[in-house]
């Protein structure tokens, strides 16, 4: 075998490469010592962490083993059971809420062709550049007790299950559209002709083949949904009153009572509904098969005044509210005392005379948002480099694969008193970097790695293996492939990653809230603990500052993605 | 070889840069004295900047909650303490520290000018005060005559079903106000008496808050009527143009004092003692007057504005033996009654 090395692999199929023993090449060692290096870095700061949160469930205030008496003391307050049911009806119903709105105005974006489509699409995106506290803030200046709307919730209180609904309604609609618009984009448009030659009736045209094939998205949606509102603790915090949730009551135990043992078990109950759901979306997703055969032919839309007017209604309600909630929270940031002194002034933007941590927080997050980009989406870019293009070892692959899906499973408050344990023990040598921007940065990108490893793995997967057998041939380094093709054609998939990080760690409240330190005080926590404080103008004030940064961010990524296509992906267009 | 050393190293910086990268963003400073702290957030600045003005090389870093946090997060760091010095946390939570052994004691140069009634009576002294903070109800004038609300003049008034919804109070657990308050009203009507009027007043109450300025502040801004909270928080509120009255219930008005405490065990002890020296200096006196009305050096004490007149005579004969003993007694039996109401956290 001594002179495998010179076998020119491009005889050798590219996928079964394994099945032939060739002598592995120094390429070869170093691309497996990399998943080894990244399986364990992971394995440190995913399970590792978990690991730590299970066993201290299990442990008194002593750090004594006492096995199930915490949970049994918590399956015995009343109070802490009936936010099991608040949580598990609030997300429930919020993701009906959501489902129906955002599937009607996906549909009038991909199915109709509905007049501004581009302008509903790009409104519709607005929550994702706002911290979720932001819908709830703006909320209370609508029907708050002081609120200009307050009569149209005849005599009900904002403050509770409405507000929080509303609120998350608000905040996860951006995340169900996108999905849905994919599940709608792909349609095959013999289906509708064969159905029209048919004279089937329109309204059934969309219960046989329009609802079916968007069936798995639909599900999907659901719950992410599901799962976004039950793990949120930013909306229930500023407008739940006195209406307790898992994710509240975690943080009572953890901030408010400083019982670390409660709240390990509260976030294992946490969890569970979280991990459930993320089951769920996978299996739904495993049933999912390829719509689209290489015959189909892509759906284009026609035109048809009446629905498309009424769907043009229904999006320009839902584009109104939300350009209303964000309006709002930016005129109420510039009144002077609400509601009694309506002069507009800056002073709720004097951060530095309030509780919150001032201007500094504000730059802490912009700093902490780059390093997030930055490292994250190389070291998140490189794990999915190696589980898609390492030769062999298929089951170290699908180790690290398995290790990057995790991550979605996991709800931010959790991860973050995960953390507290694992990092804070006293014989973990990498305790230094507790109380540290450094834990930041690597809590936000692990609570956000695996839409971003999804989104690479896409993109290596359109780079046919060729590449790689090719330069073997050609004896090229594989380093030398990866700078030359790997990256160049990935490069707008990378800088999408680096964008979604950046704009994340911008507004994520959950996967910080334990673990920022006087030093580190991000915009996002100030916005709570202004709101906390009493101090909600200036909450508003703080959380429009992110969603100012994140609009200039992502305008920036917008003008360098086309500048980039242009100079890389020539190659795309004939 | 070459490409193989290459490869490692391309390997190990993008591993270990994140890592690495990341150590370089922690600040490094040479004496950096953390002091936790239940002060209002907006006058920390001023307090650290006086302070530097005498002592330039020491940098405050401030740990700042609410004081039951503040208090719980010490207990739990007991055996591990982070803090080096405390300034500016309740007294009662400072005799519970005390108690469990987690104070370093030490007489502040200058001590015998201090108020005697401003220190811990032990010598060397455990704690010394700065100042004292007085519970008020914060009435919004407005919001109140929208609702057809009498004011009150007493803490009895506002079990009246009338102010049913229309009322908020600090959480005891996490607020130092809140613990007052508990406190004043045991101490008021005797315990059996005192839970008796909880449990009325908590019918009215529409949700307990985290922190104990928050009542105030949203009786400033109307989004409850009445809040609980404390006089120096509605001074500023009204100063700041909220249409509110001050009312000092009168059974008498609980009060605490902010106190100041070198940390048992702490690496920085010189630098804390300067701290503590400072803290009970004229110039800090001045400095606390700008909110509160009783501080601990007799004679530096001028009326600010807003605030409610006859506050001294309404203060109760506080007995702070009563509350650090019992305080966690107390808390629990508040929790189990009254928690369901609570806001997060």
């Amino acid at each position: 075998m001594s002179t495998a090395d010179s076998i020119p692999a491009s005889t050798v199929p590219a996928r079964g490469a394994s099945s032939v023993r060739i002598k592995l090449s120094r390429d070869d060692y170093a691309l497996r010592t990399g998943l080894v290096v990244v399986i364990s870095l992971l394995a440190i700061l995913v399970v590792l962490p978990l690991y730590s949160l299970l066993s201290k469930s299990l442990e008194d205030m002593d750090g004594n083993f006492v096995g199930l008496q915490n949970f049994q003391e918590y399956f015995q307050t009343p109070a802490l059971l009936t936010s099991i049911t608040n949580s598990l009806s609030v997300a429930f119903f919020s993701a009906i809420i959501v489902l129906v709105l955002a599937f009607i105005y996906a549909y009038a974006l991909t199915r109709t062709k509905m007049p501004f489509r581009l302008f509903f699409r790009g409104v519709a995106l607005i929550p994702i550049l706002a911290p979720s506290l932001l819908a709830a803030i703006s909320l209370i200046y609508w029907f708050g007790t002081q609120g200009v709307l307050k009569s149209w919730l005849f005599g009900a209180s904002i403050y509770g299950p409405i507000g929080v609904i509303m609120a998350s309604c608000f905040w996860v609609f951006p995340h169900a559209l996108m999905i849905l618009i994919t599940a709608l984009s792909t349609a095959d448009a013999r289906l509708y002709e064969a159905a029209e030659a048919l004279r089937t009736p329109k309204w059934r045209i969309f219960w046989t083949v329009t609802l079916p094939g968007a069936k798995y998205g639909i599900l999907s949606t659901g719950f992410i949904v599901f799962t976004l509102v039950i793990t949120d603790f930013g909306v229930p915090k500023v407008i739940g009153g006195n209406f307790n949730v898992l994710a509240t009551d975690v943080y009572k135990q953890v901030v408010g009572q400083q019982n670390f043992e409660m709240g390990a078990v509260v976030s294992l109950v946490l969890l569970l509904p979280a991990v459930a759901a993320f089951i769920a979306d996978r299996w739904v997703q495993s049933k999912q098969v390829a719509l689209l055969s290489a015959r189909a032919v892509p759906f284009q839309p026609k035109s048809e005044p009446l629905r498309d007017w009424l769907l043009f209604g229904f999006c320009a309600t839902i584009a109104f509210i939300f350009l209303a909630m964000l309006g709002m929270a930016a005129y109420a940031s510039f009144v002077t005392f609400w509601p009694y002194n309506l002069t507009l002034s800056l002073n709720n933007y004097d951060f530095d005379l309030m509780d919150g941590g001032g201007w500094e927080a504000y730059f802490n997050s912009i700093r902490m948002a780059i390093y997030c980009a930055v490292f994250g989406s190389g070291l998140i870019f490189f794990g999915s480099y190696l589980v898609e293009k390492a030769r062999g070892v298929s089951w170290l692959r699908t180790i690290l694969h398995l290790i990057a899906m995790m991550p979605l499973a996991i709800p931010g408050l959790v991860l973050g008193i995960a953390y507290i344990f694992f990092f804070n023990h006293p014989d973990n040598p990498l305790g230094f970097l507790y109380g540290t921007m450094g834990i930041l940065v690597i809590s936000t990108i692990v609570h956000f790695y695996t839409v971003s490893h999804l989104t690479s793995l896409t993109a290596l997967k359109q780079l046919d293996p060729e590449f790689e057998t090719v330069s073997l041939s050609l004896k090229t380094p594989v380093w030398r492939t990866f700078g030359k093709v790997t990256l160049p054609v990935c490069l707008p998939a990378l800088l999408d990653v680096a964008s979604y990080l950046f704009l994340n760690a911008m507004t994520t409240v959950a996967a910080v809230v334990f673990l920022y330190s006087p030093e580190t005080m991000l915009a996002s926590i100030a916005v709570l603990n202004m709101d906390d404080a009493g101090d909600i103008a200036p909450a508003a004030a703080m959380a429009l500052m992110i969603v100012y940064t994140s609009a200039i961010f992502r305008l920036l990524h917008a003008l360098l993605t086309r500048y980039l296509k242009r100079r890389t992906q020539v190659w795309r267009t004939r | 070889m070459k490409n193989l050393v290459y490869t490692m190293t391309q390997l190990s910086r993008g591993v270990l840069g994140v890592v690495l990268g990341l150590m370089l963003a922690i600040p490094v400073s040479a004496e950096n004295l953390t002091v936790y702290t239940a002060v209002e957030a907006e006058d920390l600045k001023r307090y650290a900047a006086e302070f530097n003005k005498d002592h330039p090389d020491i940098k405050i870093r401030w740990v700042r909650d609410s004081t039951g946090i503040v208090t719980a997060k010490l207990l739990a760091e007991k055996n591990n303490p982070r803090a080096d010095i405390i300034w500016g946390l309740a007294a009662t939570s400072l005799m519970l520290l005390q108690s469990e052994g987690m104070l370093q004691p030490y007489a502040p140069k200058g001590l015998g000018k201090l108020d005697s009634k401003f220190r811990d009576s032990a010598n060397p002294p455990s704690w010394t005060g700065m100042d004292a903070w007085i519970a008020a109800v914060c009435v919004n004038t407005v919001e109140a005559k929208k609702n057809n609300l009498p004011t009150p003049t007493s803490w009895m008034d506002l079990t009246d079903p009338v102010y049913k919804g229309h009322l908020v109070m600090p959480n005891p657990n996490s607020s130092g106000t809140g613990f007052l308050d508990v406190s004043s009203w045991l101490q008021i009507y005797g315990e059996r008496g005192g839970w008796q009027f909880m449990d009325n007043l908590h019918k009215n109450i529409a949700w307990y808050t985290h922190s104990g300025s928050k009542p105030c502040k949203q009786a400033a801004r109307g989004e409850t009527p009445i809040g609980i909270s404390f006089a120096f928080r509605g001074a500023k509120s009204k100063a700041a143009g909220a249409p509110l009255e001050i009312v000092l219930p009168k059974e008498g008005v609980g009060w605490d004092m902010e106190a100041t405490a070198i940390v048992k065990g702490t690496k920085k002890l010189a630098a804390a003692q300067t701290l503590a020296d400072w803290s009970i200096t004229k110039k800090a006196n001045v400095l606390y007057n700008k909110g509160y009305a009783v501080v601990a050096y007799p004679g530096v004490a001028k009326p600010v504005k807003y605030f409610p007149a006859g506050i001294l005579e309404a203060m109760i004969d506080n007995d702070f033996e009563f509350a650090a003993v019992n305080r966690k007694r107390i808390l629990a039996q508040w929790q189990k009654r009254y928690d369901g109401k609570s806001e997060a956290k």
